[in-house]
Parts: C-alpha cells; structure tokens; sequence
C-alpha cells in the first residue's frame, strides 16, 4: 500500500483527501490490509464461497405492481431540486 | 407502583391494560427521565416528546373506548438512528444524512408501534453502525451508564444505554458484526441478535447487508421474547427475510425447562481475555452446571484468536468478517451523492465527480471513510480474488466449526466481549484494536446464527462496579433456544435489573 495506489483508491471511492489524510491513511490502510492477508494462510481451494448464511433463502414473490415513493416525496431530501428533478453541477464538458 | 420507569415492558403494558396507570402517566414519567438523564450520558439524537405524548393518549382513550389492547400497549422503547421513521430525522449520526427525514418507516417499528408501543426518540450510534463505542458518532460520544468516563460500547451504544439508564423499558438496535449484544454487554442489558432474515430489514439503513439484523434490547430475557415475537416474521418488502413460522416464545419460557447442554468453545476463554471477565463467565457456568445442565467442550478452529509471530492478537474471523462487511458497506454507501438526498458540499465543485468526492469527504467522518476505501480496494480489480472472494471461503470454514459444535450441545456459552467497558479515548487511535472488541461476536454474525448477551455479573475495576454479559449462540433459527437458556440463568440467580448510579 503506498500513497499513489491510496489515491487511485480514494478516486474510485469517490471521496477527496487532504494531504495529511493521505498520509495517515496509507500508514492505516496498509495495517489492515497486512491483517487481512493472514487470511492466506488458510487453504481454501476445496472451499465454496459463502455469500449468504441461510442459503435454502429463495424468496419469491408475485410479481404485482404496488405504489412506490412519489416524485414529490422522493425529491423531498434533495439538497437542490427545482420539483420534478434533481439539479447537479454540469456532467459534460463545458462547451455544453 | 413506585416507579414506573423501572417497571418491565410486560408489566408495563399489564398496568395499562388493567387501568392500574395510563399510557401517558407511563411517558411523562420517562420522558421527565430523559430530560435529567440525557444531558450527562448523552443517549439520545432526537427525543420525540410530543409524538410520543400524543401516541400514549391515543392507547388510553383505546383503553376508554373498551378495545382490547396489544402486547406492548404503552411500553416506552427507543430506536437506533438508522432505522427509518417518516417522522422526524433519521441520521445514523453522521454528517452527510444531518437533515435528513425519511419518507417511510421501518417495518420493525410499524410492528413494534402497531403492537402500542410508545417511540420516545432515536438514539445515538457510531456512524453508519461501523464502531464499537459509539465514538465514530457525529454527534458526540455516549457515556456508560455506571461509569460516565467509559463508553457504552456500539454501535448500538444510545439504545443500550437507554434501557440502562431506565429511560425505555426496550429498545431496537442493529447487529452487523456485535453491534447489539456488545453494547448490551457493556450496560448490563440483554441483547438479541436474531437468525439473518429472521427480522425484515425494511427501513434499516443498510451497511453490511449479508450482516445486518435488527435485534431488541431489554432488562431480561423475557421482556426480549416478547419484543422479538412482535418484531419477527415475513416481510414481502425484504427479500432477504425468510417465511418461516415464528414460534411464541413468550410461552416458551413460560414453559417447562428442558435438559440443556452447553458447549464451552475453547477459543473463546484462552488468548486475550480479560482475566476479570474469565471469573465471572466461569462463576455463571458454575449456575449452569449446579442448574443440571450438562457442559461440553467444543471446537471452533476457524474463529480462534492467538497470538501472531509480533505478539499482537489475530484472528482469521477478524479479518474474514471485516473484508466481507467493508466490501458490502463501500457498495452501499455510494448512494451517499449529494444529489439524491442529505448533505451536499457547500463549496462550488467544477463538475459532478468533483461534487461527489468533496460531498462525501466533508460528509462521512474517519471511520467510514477508512471502511469505504479498504472495501473499495477488496473489490477493485486485481484484489478482489486475494481478499474478497478468500474471505468468503473463509466465511464457509466458520460456519461449518460451528455446525460441527452444534452436534455436541444445544447452545454455546462464551464471553460477549474480551473486556469490560473501556474508558473513552482509550481505542481511538488504532482501529485494529477496536476491531478486536468483536473477536467473539463477529463468527456468529458470519455464520448467521442467532445469539443473546445476557448480564451474568459485575466485575471490580479500580473501585467501579462494570457489568460483564455472556453471550448465548444458538442454531440457526433457535432464538427460542438460547432465551430458554437466559431465562434459566435468571431464574436460578434470582437475577434482577440493576440500575446503575448515573441512571439514579
């Protein structure tokens, strides 16, 4: 782990870091991950992964419409929205 | 009555249904006991005065009226602040959903609310449910109810506390990894973790969702039968949360006591245990064993905890559940925008990617951004088959030691937590050693199990009474099981509630 991968990593996360965050966390992160890497010393190539505890889990449902949230009350904790939609900063270049 | 804040749920209710008090007598009280309690413990986020007011009026004019009234009629409870209500803020403690207020509410509270119960408010938590200590909250810590300068444990630290301190008779929380039964632990309540999928996670603000379960907290074992009988059950809004028949498991315990084995886990009272904690689990085995129940040794390799070539404690379930918790938490805190709801950068981003990342740096504190990028690297390309895809291999070998262990006895007996509760600011600075405050909580969260803390004793520490909680393990499904089981124990201690001096 060193500051440039913890950079491509906080980009993909979609979170900006300060230089000095940048600092401690590459120090942190590289702790936690050495922990994890214990986990090599198991042997577990005859081993099925286990994404779910119950896994006998199939729920199945009639597929039946039912109401859902409205325009109004899903655009109600939106820090800008102008009634009908969310408003965001420009997503494509600045010639449009 | 002398006090009716002290009172059991199911005494409370009774009182109301009989006319002996009113449901609003009941919410004045408690409310009159947040009010002196709160400012120095620090419990809650949001306390819901006139709601809960107006929602106990409602039962005793029920009651006029001459309607029959449920189970809870009256009970003051609380609830975690990431359980959706569409009243009132839902913020996880944190920044980024501050102002937030959900457009519908959790189906655990519309059953618990349906069932009479009366919300008092939302408690404080660790941010986004990822802490052990409520620390991580951005609203500041909560304090333990018998020694104010030690945490209350977490995340569900306010809801724990609040049955503690006699301000609810119940509260809800959420378990992903401990978050229930070790707070419980740490004030001296009991605290269920149900079977995944046994509770519907409808309105539970999601972190780890392979993990995640809402469980009660309550004064004793039958006070969270009862909660979790009103809570429990299909729901065609989680697709996760299993149809299977919910036994009564009020009248369980009222039942005959049944034979009992117990199965001691080696790994769990060896390496890193508090010695103080290791008398007091083995005085209450001494209960079991002088009660007829027959003790067993079993194995559970997988989730042992030793000491690796540094000296410092390992665990491969350490590493397995918080690879598999962080993966699932990177994912589902991307709904976190800026956009789409909550707190959205004040400054002026050049572009939508620049608005997401300035968003979500000033609006998630330490901890979960440490979650969000470790989850992030397990996941990326390249990593994902070393970490992720390894943990859930990993995930598989621990829960098969404990289905081997469950041939050997009914129910597994160890320590909730390897310590008592510790003083504030004391695990702050390096994460692993909180991480480690769930070395015997987490297996059974990835195996998926149901399990109980139960108060089981006090221990001495320099002068201050701290309570010490024993966790119960059952099978999957068997939350009826290892409430038996915690009911015996209060029987032949002649367990009380203790409240604490803070509470007082």
């Amino acid at each position: 782990m060193d500051e440039t991968l913890v950079r491509h990593i906080a980009r993909l996360s979609r979170i900006e870091l300060r230089e000095d965050e940048l600092e401690r966390l590459t120090r942190e992160l590289d702790t936690i991950i050495s922990y994890f890497d214990k986990l090599r010393e198991l042997d577990t190539t005859a081993v099925q992964p286990l994404v779910h505890a119950v896994e006998d889990a199939d729920v199945l449902a009639p597929d039946d419409p039912v109401p859902s949230l409205g325009a109004e009350a899903a655009l109600a904790n939106a820090p800008r929205h102008d009634g009908s939609f969310f408003c965001v900063p420009r997503i494509l270049g600045a010639d449009w | 009555v002398s006090d009716l804040t002290t009172l059991t749920a199911r005494d409370i209710a009774r009182g109301v249904r009989s006319g002996a008090f009113r449901a609003e007598e009941v919410a004045e009280a408690s409310l009159e006991r947040c009010r002196v309690v709160d400012p120095r413990l620090h419990v809650f986020n949001e306390l819901q005065a006139e709601r809960a007011l107006a929602r106990a009026r409602d039962v005793d004019r029920a009651r006029s009226a001459g309607q029959l009234l449920p189970p809870l009629a009256g009970v003051p409870v609380v609830l975690k602040d990431n359980l959706c209500t569409s009243w009132g803020r839902t913020t996880c403690s944190s920044r980024i959903l501050s102002t937030f207020e959900a457009p519908y509410t959790a189906t655990a509270v519309r059953r618990l609310e349906e069932a009479g119960a009366i919300v008092l408010g939302k408690t404080n938590m660790d941010e986004f449910a990822m802490g052990s200590s409520t620390e991580s909250s951005a609203t500041g810590v909560t304090r333990n109810p018998y020694d104010p300068e030690r945490v209350a444990g977490g995340s569900s630290g306010g809801s724990a506390a609040a049955v503690a301190a006699a301000l609810a008779a119940l509260a809800l929380g959420s378990d992903t990894g401990g978050s229930v039964r070790q707070p419980a632990a740490f004030c001296g309540v009991v605290g269920l973790k149900p079977t995944y999928g046994r509770v519907s996670r409808y309105g539970l603000v999601a972190y780890g969702s392979s993990l995640d379960q809402i469980g009660p907290l309550a004064r004793d074992a039958r006070d969270a039968a009862l909660a979790l009988s009103v809570i429990a059950g299909h729901d065609p809004a989680d697709s996760t949360c299993l149809r299977r028949h919910v036994p009564d498991y009020v009248a369980l315990l009222a039942g005959e006591t049944r034979p009992l084995r117990i199965g001691l886990p080696a790994e769990f009272f060896g390496e890193g245990l508090d010695p103080g904690v290791r008398r007091v689990l083995e005085a209450a085995v001494e209960v079991y064993r002088r009660s007829g129940a027959e003790i067993a040794e079993v194995s559970l390799p997988h989730s042992s905890v030793h000491r690796d070539a540094s000296g410092a404690l390992a665990s491969y379930a350490i590493a397995c559940y918080y690879i598999v918790a962080m993966a699932e938490a990177s994912s589902n805190l991307a709904r976190y925008d800026g956009v789409h709801f909550g707190f959205r950068t004040p400054s002026s981003p050049e572009d939508i990617v620049d608005l997401y990342s300035r968003t979500r740096a000033e609006g998630f504190g330490e901890e979960v951004k440490r979650r969000i990028l470790l989850g992030t690297y397990t996941l990326s390309s390249g990593y994902y088959d070393a970490y992720y895809d390894k943990a859930l291999r990993v995930r598989r070998l621990i829960q098969e030691d404990f289905g081997r262990a469950f041939e050997r006895c009914d129910v597994i007996l160890c320590p909730t937590t390897p310590t008592p509760p510790f003083r504030i600011g004391e695990k702050t600075q390096d994460p692993l050693t909180m991480y480690l405050e769930d070395v015997y909580t987490i297996s059974v969260s990835l195996a998926g199990l149901p399990a109980v803390s139960v108060p089981c004793g006090f221990l001495d520490a320099q002068g201050t009474r701290l309570p010490v909680g024993m966790q119960l393990i059952g099978p999957l499904f068997e939350e009826g099981r290892i409430l038996e089981a915690a009911y015996r124990f209060e029987r032949e201690t002649g367990a009380r509630v203790v409240f604490p001096g803070a509470a007082t």
